[in-house]
């Protein structure tokens, strides 16, 4: 998976931060935001996981005019998704989220454009009295700004579970 | 920015992240983050395909409400690192309380930094997030 432009914008920001519960102004109030440190308006430190928004490919979204959807519509399921896009940022691609760790160089500022590149890292498995067997499989993403200066760092792990897991 | 001199190891902050989860949030965090996996957000498909009792939050709008409490005590743009396991699911009506925990003040590279200890656990107190994060302090 590789991004080539992630537009940084403001109105996305405070998108994000309310869906976070995050009432921050630094993520939403320029005028707050300009006599900070900061100087201007930053992303909330889980920011960087929209970049799924930028990967034309993201299999999590449904496609205009594509090969359909999986979620319900007239029957329970649609389609199915097509697994070969890699998932952006993180483990949702394979199956379920089970770790995410963000390191952060620089900070993400609205009017940033970050690109992204992701690779494969360690993959394990583990026997699970809930799930059965699980597969973990590890992503390494980089964010770098229109500098070229690497900001974020992020490591994504996700599992495939042989069942449904309900707790 | 917290300050060196009015910090010690062992301190914590809590809050509530959120008080009775609305599956409208959850439909919120999917048009935010791009993430539509049906799983969040499509409770027919969830219950009748994919064999859950009914769909539940992102994982990471978990971590994100988690990040809310976190840079609200460390202050903004004082992370350094912030990385959680996921433990359990994140059901539609959960309330939910984040907790840091100073574990250590030291040097990284001539600058203070603390390491902090991070969960998040639900209405019956079973840890839904876990792990930690580093933050920039004022020495």
């Amino acid at each position: 998976m590789a991004i080539n432009k992630f537009l940084v914008e403001a109105s996305h920001i405070m998108m994000f931060a309310r869906s976070v519960g995050d009432a921050n102004p630094i993520y939403h109030d320029e005028d707050y935001a300009k006599e900070t440190d900061l100087g201007g308006i930053i992303a909330p430190p889980t920011f960087a996981q929209s970049s799924a928004q930028f990967d034309p490919d993201y299999f999590l979204r449904p496609k205009i005019g594509g090969e359909g959807w999986f979620g319900s519509g007239k029957e329970a399921s649609g389609a199915k998704p097509s697994k070969d896009s890699g998932g952006s940022g993180g483990g949702a691609a394979m199956g379920l989220h089970a770790e995410q760790h963000f390191e952060y160089h620089k900070p993400v500022k609205a009017g940033d454009i970050l690109s992204a590149t992701t690779k494969p890292g360690n993959s394990w498995e583990k026997e699970s009295k809930r799930a059965g067997k699980l597969k973990f499989s590890e992503s390494v993403t980089e964010y770098r700004n229109q500098d070229g200066e690497l900001v974020i760092t992020a490591t994504g792990v996700g599992v495939q579970t042989e069942r449904a897991v309900d707790s | 920015m917290l300050k060196e001199n009015e910090i010690k190891v062992g301190d914590t902050h809590t809050a509530v992240l959120v008080e009775d989860l609305k599956r409208t949030q959850i439909v919120q965090y999917a048009g935010a983050s791009g993430d539509y996996n049906p799983l969040h957000t499509d409770e027919i498909f969830t219950t009748q395909v994919a064999g859950y009792p009914s769909v539940f939050a992102h994982g990471m709008l978990s971590m994100g409400l988690t990040g809310t409490m976190l840079t609200d005590y460390v202050g903004d743009g004082a992370l350094k690192k912030y990385g959680v396991r996921f433990t359990n699911q994140v059901w539609p009506g959960d309330t939910l309380t984040g907790k840091a925990t100073i574990i250590e003040i030291r040097e990284e590279d001539g600058s203070k930094v603390i390491d902090l200890m991070i969960e998040t656990t639900n209405q019956n107190d079973i840890a839904v997030i876990t792990g930690s994060a580093t933050a920039a302090i004022e020495g």
